[in-house]
């Protein structure tokens, strides 16, 4: 009887997480320890950063989670929504760049997805333009990628990443490009549409008040081969919005995570 | 949200139309000084031929020569529709397979090194000489195509190439909504070579043919012109020829542009 109800505990567990990586390594064929071991567990719903300098295997974090390469040992684990049988579906990627097809309009940028699932062109389109609706970019459903600027092609791939209503949304550095005030709006943006949607975000970036401003928890990594340093929670009144980017509080945690992170930046005295 | 269109630079029309009235202009006194040359030295047509001359010709022999252009035309179309297929489709099959990459690409180069006037008169002796002409053509224009379609195909935005594994595309998605559209500047560039090189390749045969049969492009007319002493009709098939070459390159630059303005870097830069 005990043993079946620490089973069960166990299972219920691991429902409510939407991602978890237990003891997962990356090295990479040049035999560069990228990663690891590395351990997470990201609630459903949850809005996590991962932190860290450059080249400390955070994207590599994303790309495993997203299945686009494997762990060299080590188990990712990431909750499946019912009934989609496509892989990725249940995942939405934003990668550092906008990554958008120079060939294709906004709208079919967007659809993109759907239409590899099998989705109906003209349910696609729909969704797609609904997609596009939702980060401010109705208008613009016919326009080329060529012909938009940085943050709206950030907001084109974020609505292709929206696009298949994924569980949890993978996001690689999306605004480091883009100019400040561009980045602010977006900020301010992204959480609008957590707070709307409820996705799991997995946010990773190297800028420590973007991170604070934008997540419930902060994941610091050190750098090569990327472990946790730190892993600090960002409690506060929610929603969020510009008081919170000038309070004192927003700047003692900003404190707290700049000094987990220094020991990652230690050993390189270039930098 | 502010609509940050590009705006295209203003180019000043004075500059443009110079650049178009200034060749037209050298080319009008290059003909001048010619035909003033042919005239005051009162050198013999079969010397060297004026300009006004060459007109004649192409006037008089116009029966003979428009249907020698006809034929010159037609075994350069074939040549370059031949190259066209065979380098893109196998192109695609070496990015499909790395077996058969390794396999077959060396023999596209020692195809491609190889002088196709030293070809010529073998694939003349075993091939039909019609065939062996539309071969040569098809031989000197294929590997452009086959090098930069390989090329294009190779050059797909590594994360592009992850989106499309994160949602699960298969391989025919992959080549169809990807990789062939990222190649495809690269295709058009391969073409737009190979549009010229089927023409050469095709003239070149019809030389190394010779007089040997039934032949009768527009390269058999200037050798068959040159052994006859007829210069101004060497001059006029030339002019032919080279006419020939402009426009196959301006049709295939036109439909380049027409392809990728909306979105091509190269195609911009035109306009803009």
């Amino acid at each position: 009887m005990i043993e079946h109800k620490a089973s069960s505990t166990v299972e219920a567990g691991l429902t409510a997480l939407a991602v978890s990586l237990r003891g997962v390594t990356k090295v990479y064929d040049n035999g560069v320890m990228a990663l690891g071991p590395f351990d997470l567990a990201v609630r459903k719903g949850e809005f996590i950063s991962l932190l860290g300098p450059s080249g400390c295997g955070k994207s590599t974090v994303l790309r495993l989670i997203a299945e686009l390469s494997a762990p060299s040992s080590g188990t990712v684990r990431v909750a499946r929504q019912e009934g989609v049988p496509q892989p990725g579906h249940g995942i939405g990627f934003v990668f550092q760049e906008p990554t958008l097809m120079p060939w294709a309009n906004v709208r079919e940028n967007v659809r993109l997805p759907l239409k590899l699932g099998g989705v109906p062109k003209a349910e696609g389109r729909a969704r797609a333009d609904a997609a596009l609706a939702s980060v401010g970019l109705a208008d613009f459903a016919d326009s080329f990628p060529r012909e938009l600027s940085g943050g709206m092609k950030m907001r084109v791939s974020l609505a292709r990443a929206l696009v298949t209503d994924p569980d949890i949304l993978l996001m690689d550095e999306p605004f480091a490009a883009l100019d400040e005030i561009t980045r602010f709006r977006l900020n301010n943006d992204l959480l609008a549409l957590w707070r709307g949607l409820r996705k799991t975000v997995i946010f990773v970036t190297h800028s420590v008040f973007e991170s604070v401003y934008l997540s419930q928890r902060v994941v610091v990594m050190t750098a090569r081969p990327g472990r946790i340093q730190a892993d600090i929670r960002i409690e506060t009144v929610e929603p969020r919005g510009e008081e919170f980017r000038t309070s004192t509080a927003y700047s003692d945690y900003c404190r707290r995570v700049s000094a987990a992170l220094a020991p990652s930046y230690s050993g390189q005295s270039t930098l | 949200m502010n609509a940050q269109a590009p705006v295209p630079a203003k180019s000043s029309g004075a500059q443009r139309a110079m650049r178009f009235v200034l060749p037209v202009i050298v080319f009008a006194a290059g003909l001048f000084a010619w035909e003033l040359v042919v005239r005051i030295r009162e050198i013999p047509p079969y010397v060297l031929p004026a300009p006004s001359v060459i007109v004649l010709t192409l006037i008089k022999d116009r029966a003979v020569l428009s249907q020698s252009l006809a034929t010159t035309l037609v075994t350069t179309l074939e040549g370059f529709v031949a190259a066209s297929i065979g380098g893109i489709a196998l192109a695609l099959l070496f990015n499909q397979s790395k077996w058969v990459e390794y396999s077959l690409f060396p023999y596209a180069i020692v195809l491609q090194v190889t002088p196709v006037i030293a070809i010529a008169p073998l694939l003349l002796i075993y091939l039909e000489q019609q065939t062996a002409v539309v071969v040569c053509a098809f031989i000197v224009a294929f590997f452009p195509v086959l090098s930069n379609t390989t090329l294009g195909l190779n050059s797909v935005d590594r994360n592009l190439a992850g989106l499309f594994q994160l949602y699960g595309a298969s391989k025919p998605q992959t080549l169809r909504f990807l990789k062939l559209p990222a190649a495809l500047p690269y295709i058009l560039g391969g073409l737009r070579i190979a549009g010229g090189l089927s023409l050469i390749g095709a003239v070149v045969a019809e030389i190394a043919a010779g007089t040997a049969g039934a032949g009768s492009g527009l390269a058999y007319r200037i050798a068959e012109s040159g052994y006859r002493l007829n210069i101004p009709r060497m001059f006029a098939a030339l002019l032919l020829l080279s006419l020939a070459g402009i426009v196959i390159y301006g049709v295939l630059a036109l439909v380049s542009h027409l392809v990728l303005r909306r979105w091509h870097e190269s195609a911009l830069g035109k306009e803009n």
